[in-house]
Order: C-alpha cells, then sequence, then structure tokens
C-alpha cells in the first residue's frame, strides 16, 4: 500500500460527513468495512486522516482501520490526480502496443500503476476495453479520449495538461 | 457438562464438548507444536488465529488436516499427531515460514530463547529449499526508546497484536496489508514512537521470535563501570529478586535477594542500592497526598480530585497521558520508585559522597521496558543529565553475569549498601499487583488513625483476577479501594470512574498482568501464566521475611525526612519526588 504523499487538513463539513456516514451505522464497530465503502464513495479515497476520523467515531484503534484498509484491494489510501489517467490494456489495443504506451507514461511521470504524482497533477491506472477498439491502442484522460496512440506521442499528450 | 470422547494417538480422553484438540492432547500430555496459539490461563488471554498450521493433525475420514489449535473435538473422533503426512505437512509449512525469515541466528537478540529456533531443532529442518533465490519481505526497523520492531523476522502469530488490542486495549499494533507484504504494525506503519504504544512490552513479552525485543543497554552499563571518572550505583527494581534465577535454571519463584546483590558486586557496581528503598520513600509521598486528599475531601472541599491514582507504573502514566487526557489530575503526582530512586541518589546521596551529580551514573534493574522511556523523559533531567541514566531489564541483567563470567547459583548471599538500600515488607510487595496499595493503606492507616495495624497482611487486596476492590476500615472511616492490572482492566475501571459510577478512593493500576513480576522485561514466560503466579508468591514470602514491614518504620527513610527532606510532601519533596503529566494524544495522529 502506498501512502499519499499529499498532507490533507479535513474541513469541518468533510469530518461531519465521515461521522454522518458512521452514525448510519449506528457507529458499530462491526459495520467498519461498510462505513469504509461509503466514505470512499464520497470522498473518492481513504487518506490517514479520514482513517483517524472513522477509528475515533468507532471507537477503535486507528491502526485495526489501517489494517482493514490495507487487506482489502478496492480501498485505496492515493487520491486520483486531477487528470487521471487510464490505459486500455485491453486485448485490442494490448496487441497493438499498449504495454509500451503505458511504460512511457510510467517513465515519464515516474510513478507506478495505481499511483499518482506527487504534485496530484495525474493519476495511472489500466482499464479493460472502452469499445473503441479501432481506435486501438487507447488512452483516457478525464474523459477526453486519445486513439492510435504510440510511445512517441505520450510527450505530446502529456503537454496539453501542461498549464491546466 | 456435556463431554465427547475421543482418541488421540491411540490414547483415549474424555472432554468438555467445544475442547480444541490442541487442549484434549495436552490433557493426555502431547504437546503439539505449535507457533501462534498462546493461552495465558490464569489471566483468561488466548490467541487463537489458526495461522501458524504448525499444529495440524490428521483426523480420521477426514480429507485435509486439521488445525487442532482451532478444530473442536467430536464424539468418536480419531486424531494421529504424528502420521507420516502430518510430519511431512509439518516440515514443509515451517521450511515456507523459514524461507521468509532472515537467517542471522548468530546474531539475533533472541538466539537461544526463539521459539522458532526450537522448532526447527524440534523439526529436524536442516536445509530450507529454495532459499537462496526466495524473494524476502523486508521493512524498515523501528527503533523506539524501549522497544526494537524487526518486523522482517516477524511470522504473523499475532501475538503481539491480541495482547496489545485484547489484553491491553492500547490498540498499537495491528495486522495491515495482506500476502507477503503482511505484518503487524502501527497504522500507516508509523513508528512505534508515533503510536499510542505505552512501552509496557508485554508484544515482547510473548512474541516468539526476534521480530520484538527491547533495547539493549548492557554496552553503555559496562563502559560506564570502566570510566574511573565515574562512581556508579545500581538499584534493583522488586520483582527483578523473584524472577532472575529463572535465567539460570531455577524453579519459577525462587528468590534470588542475595545472590543478585553478591551478582551486581562482582560486576563492579561502587554501589549496590534498592529500588525497594524508594518503594518505601513514594509510599510516604503517595500515601500522605492520599491522606491530604482524604482529609480535605472530607472536610467538604470540592476542588479534591478522588479517587486517587497511583503512579509508579510509566506504561500505566503513558496509557493515561494518551487515553485519558481529561482526568490528567487524577493521579498521584508522586514519581516512580525508580525516578525518586534516581532524584536523591543525585542530590542527596551525591552531597554525602561529595560529588556532583554528572559524576555519579544510576542504573537500575527493571522488570519493565517501559522504565527505559521513563528514565528518559525530560522532565527527569536536570540541564541534560537525567536522574537514572541506564535502566536495563531482568534479562539484560541475567546477560551481564553470564558475560561477565559469574557463577550465579554458587553465589552467597550479600546484603544491599546502605543508606540507598535498606528496605520493608512493603516496599517488595511493590512488584505485584494490588502491593503499592497494600503498601500505602499499611502506613495511610497508621498515620490516619495514630494506631497500630491490628493485622499487617491485607490478603483482600492480593490475587489474580483483573479487577478487585475490597473496602478497608480506618477506624470507622471506610476507604474504598480499586485495584486493575491489564492496561484493559485499568481502562475498565477508570471509565467507570470518568463516568462517576465508581466510588473509590484510591486506586492501583499495573499495565502488566500480575504487576511488575509480569513486566516486560522479565524471564520469557512462554505462555505459562503459573510461572507469574510463583513469583507472586515469592514476592509476599519476602515481604513476610522481613523483619520491618511498613515504610514508615524504614530507619533510613526516617533519617533521610530529618537530615534533608523535611517530611512528606514539603517543598524539597515536592521539587524532587512529584512530578505532573503531559497530554500526549496529540502525538498519536500523523500529522
Amino acid at each position: 500500500m502506498h501512502m499519499s504523499h499529499i498532507k490533507l487538513e479535513l474541513k469541518p463539513e468533510q469530518v461531519s460527513k465521515i461521522k454522518q456516514i458512521c452514525q448510519s451505522f449506528n457507529n458499530d464497530s462491526g459495520e467498519l468495512i461498510n462505513v469504509l465503502h461509503k466514505t470512499q464513495e464520497t470522498f473518492g479515497y481513504l487518506p490517514a486522516e479520514v482513517q483517524e476520523v472513522v477509528a475515533a467515531e468507532l471507537n477503535i484503534p486507528v491502526a485495526k482501520v489501517y489494517g482493514v484498509v490495507t487487506f482489502y484491494s478496492f480501498f485505496t489510501m492515493i487520491p486520483r490526480g486531477k487528470h487521471p489517467i487510464s490505459i486500455c490494456t485491453g486485448t485490442a489495443c494490448y496487441v497493438r502496443g499498449a504495454e509500451k504506451v503505458l511504460d512511457e507514461f510510467k517513465r515519464i511521470l515516474n510513478v507506478k500503476v495505481g499511483e499518482t504524482t506527487p504534485d496530484g497533477k495525474f493519476s495511472l491506472n489500466c482499464l479493460r476495453c472502452v469499445g473503441a477498439c479501432g481506435l486501438a491502442p487507447v488512452v483516457l484522460i478525464g474523459e477526453k479520449v486519445y486513439g492510435r496512440v504510440s510511445p512517441d506521442g505520450v510527450k505530446d499528450i502529456l503537454k496539453e495538461y501542461e498549464e491546466k | 457438562m456435556e463431554t465427547v470422547k475421543l482418541t488421540i494417538d491411540n490414547k483415549q480422553v474424555e472432554v468438555p464438548k467445544g475442547t480444541t484438540i490442541y487442549k484434549a492432547a495436552k490433557k493426555l500430555g502431547i504437546d503439539i507444536p505449535t507457533l501462534c496459539y498462546m493461552e495465558l490461563h490464569d489471566l483468561g488471554v488466548e490467541n487463537k488465529p489458526a495461522g501458524c498450521r504448525i499444529c495440524v493433525v490428521e483426523v480420521e475420514g477426514r480429507k485435509n488436516l486439521a488445525p487442532s489449535c482451532a478444530t473442536e473435538c467430536a464424539e468418536g473422533m480419531v486424531v494421529k499427531t504424528h502420521t507420516t503426512r502430518v510430519i511431512n505437512a509439518r516440515r514443509t509449512v515451517l521450511e515456507l515460514i523459514l524461507s521468509d525469515h532472515p537467517k542471522d541466528c548468530l546474531t539475533c537478540p533472541k538466539s537461544g530463547r526463539c521459539e522458532l529456533q526450537d522448532m526447527a531443532i524440534k523439526l529436524g529442518i536442516r536445509e530450507i529449499p529454495g532459499h537462496e533465490y526466495a524473494e524476502m519481505s523486508t521493512y524498515k526497523k523501528d527503533l523506539s526508546p524501549s522497544i526494537i520492531r524487526d518486523v522482517d523476522k516477524c511470522i504473523m502469530c499475532r501475538r503481539c497484536e491480541t495482547m496489545c488490542n485484547e489484553v491491553q486495549t492500547v490498540g498499537a499494533l495491528s495486522a495491515v496489508n495482506r500476502g507477503f507484504m503482511a505484518v503487524v504494525a502501527p497504522a500507516f506503519e508509523q513508528d512505534l514512537e508515533k503510536s499510542p504504544c505505552t512501552y509496557c512490552g508485554q508484544c515482547v513479552a510473548v512474541c516468539p521470535t526476534g521480530a520484538l525485543t527491547e533495547i539493549d543497554h548492557t554496552s553503555k552499563v559496562i563502559r560506564a563501570i570502566a570510566d574511573p571518572t565515574k562512581t556508579v550505583l545500581v538499584q534493583t527494581a522488586p520483582a527483578v529478586r523473584a524472577a532472575l534465577g529463572e535465567e539460570f535454571g531455577m524453579k519459577p519463584g525462587t528468590l534470588v535477594t542475595g545472590k543478585m546483590v553478591s551478582a551486581l558486586r562482582q560486576i563492579g557496581f561502587d554501589y549496590v542500592f534498592d529500588t525497594d528503598f524508594a518503594a518505601d520513600l513514594t509510599i510516604m509521598e503517595e500515601g500522605t497526598e492520599l491522606l491530604d486528599r482524604l482529609t480535605r475531601f472530607l472536610n467538604g472541599d470540592k476542588s479534591v480530585k478522588l479517587p486517587i491514582l497511583t503512579s509508579c507504573c510509566p506504561a500505566w502514566v503513558n496509557f493515561f497521558e494518551h487515553n485519558f487526557t481529561d482526568m490528567l489530575d487524577v493521579p498521584s503526582s508522586a514519581k516512580s520508585p525508580q525516578q525518586m530512586f534516581g532524584a536523591i541518589a543525585k542530590s542527596y546521596f551525591a552531597e554525602k559522597l561529595g560529588k556532583k551529580r554528572d559524576e555519579l551514573v544510576v542504573v537500575s534493574v527493571m522488570p519493565c521496558l517501559a522504565k527505559k522511556y521513563e528514565c528518559q523523559r525530560d522532565e527527569f533531567k536536570h540541564d541534560g543529565n537525567p536522574d537514572v541514566d541506564f535502566s536495563i531489564s531482568t534479562r539484560e541483567l541475567a546477560h551481564l553475569i553470564k558475560e561477565f563470567n559469574i557463577n550465579f547459583e554458587e553465589l552467597s548471599d550479600e546484603d544491599f549498601d546502605q543508606p540507598l538500600g535498606e528496605s520493608t515488607g512493603a516496599g517488595v510487595i511493590f512488584g505485584a499487583t494490588g502491593g503499592v496499595i497494600e503498601a500505602a493503606v499499611r502506613t495511610a492507616y497508621e498515620l490516619y488513625t495514630g494506631k497500630p495495624l491490628p493485622k499487617i497482611d491485607f490478603t483482600e487486596l492480593r490475587g489474580m483476577e483483573g479487577i478487585r476492590s475490597a473496602t478497608i476500615d480506618f477506624n470507622g472511616l471506610p476507604i474504598n479501594i480499586g485495584i486493575a492490572h491489564g492496561l484493559g482492566n485499568a481502562r475498565k475501571l477508570l471509565e467507570d470512574v470518568r463516568l462517576g459510577k465508581a466510588t473509590y478512593h484510591a486506586i492501583e493500576v499495573m499495565a502488566c498482568p500480575g504487576g511488575c513480576i509480569g513486566g516486560g522485561g522479565q524471564p520469557l514466560h512462554h505462555g505459562n501464566s503459573s510461572i507469574i503466579k510463583a513469583r507472586m508468591e515469592a514476592i509476599y514470602r519476602e515481604d513476610a521475611g522481613k523483619p520491618i514491614r511498613k515504610s514508615h518504620e524504614n530507619p533510613y527513610i526516617v533519617k533521610l525526612y530529618e537530615e534533608f527532606l523535611g517530611k512528606p510532601m514539603s517543598e524539597k519533596a515536592h521539587h524532587l519526588l512529584h512530578t505532573h503529566y503531559f497530554n500526549k494524544k496529540k502525538d498519536v495522529y500523523i500529522k
């Protein structure tokens, strides 16, 4: 489990949102997994600060909460980047070189799959088929679809986001 | 009670329904090997994650092997604990555990006392197939002031987690991650120092491997003794004398006070003193504080906080500084005996010797790992010079004795030096749960009533039950006493106090099960809690054999007040012997 490097200051309304979620499960520590699901649904990820509030509300050690968060791969402590990058590694994209494209993203951004750049700008993930196999290999950045991406083109794509 | 009959290794046995195969076998004298299962019977603690899979057995009619620690006996069951299939499986399981375990046994602090090493010997493991190319999981080493976490050596038995969460309710440790990276760690895999760890050391006391050990200060002690410019004093805690013998093969419960003193002298300490003396001093201060609060309370002073809580136990102090931050003014302000000793040694005794405080080195021998942290606390330093320089555990002392070629068993008995070596039976019983409060009652009763105690032994305050209470008649005034050992029990008691449900005047808390005799620095009990009981009996035996058994009758304590301190809770006593507490809650969080 890789932790986010980004320090987070929870806003009062965020704290009360977490408290609300815990209360909807009667602050029952046996509901920890459900509480974490709901919380991740709300925040997109489960940073340490959020886990601390959950632990306090359910009256269990924060180490226990962290134990559950790190056990189930569904939970993540890493926020999605401002521009989430998804690389299709479905069959069609894969045979047309998606892996080399992925490697180039990893090289330039210096992150692994599932990670976010320290500045919070990009996160890197893989997915399987977006239904645009004719454009393979396909890359999504946010909502925007890039088709027939070659490793050489990665740099230019990222350039578009320099000022964003 | 419903029972079931079964056969284990061709022997018949009848056990209550619900009994596991592991326990039924034990009843027959068959010790099925295990690395994770642990039961501390007298303390009601059981660790049963069924994780190590060493304890597998063959059950007739069952396809796969059964973990005996987690499989209940059934009527007519036929169990075999050492078939070829079982032996092969057990060896393979152990080889797999060893394949992800460092092979540095030669220099491991647990070597010789390691349950994993013992298991490798027992199962005849001679090589670990494929270990040359097998990947190993590695983690950052964590050095706290008291405890070392070297979790490369963790085998995920989760005994520490049971002690930390269920027994102590400290909640510093949890199993985190999964698969290869699975390990027991504090939240966010931070260091112990940033967790709510109290350094009670109960995790170290039960760790089967070298994953959890204490910070070793023996080299520093050896260097101090060799330094001709230093006068080195040693103080020994009450519980040490009731357990040290075990490290030399003696029966649990053997008292080795006299041998311990001669060994310390042979090691080269200039003065061999006794923490029990400081325990008597603690009673003078804490007992007076109790009477002071009590009298003011009875006179209607609403600002008085009752109950008074004992403050001798450094892990307990850490615990309430983390968990009961709204009650920081409730515990006694009296320092622990270790720190009282240091403060008096580096003032009163230094003056007597005509030496400066930094020419003295004070070493303590403690059954405790939290004492290592306590003596490093800033408020116990004077211009950077600590009142107690180094604290070593009972185990470390045993190691020193062996390293100094001393034949411990053959030593003759010697007496402590004076003036800081004289103690009463009241000082001795500090080592067992209930002892501090019994010692306090012995003195407070006489100071309050002005009459001699009709009987010295308060057996109603003794025992192994986790939470106990008793009412002592102070000449018509009923004094309600509460006692808790194990931090989980302390939490329950304190929560009742917080909610106003409890009406105690005084409460004694010891962090470790059984009190200091079961401390994290004691010889390892390897899950046998009858050893702790035997130590407790030894402590009360030592008390019963003492000519003086009340702290205020210790002639050297009387002299210390006459010559130096004035009276208990005087300004000088306050300055040297009392302390204050901090809110550490904020430190728990990751920020």
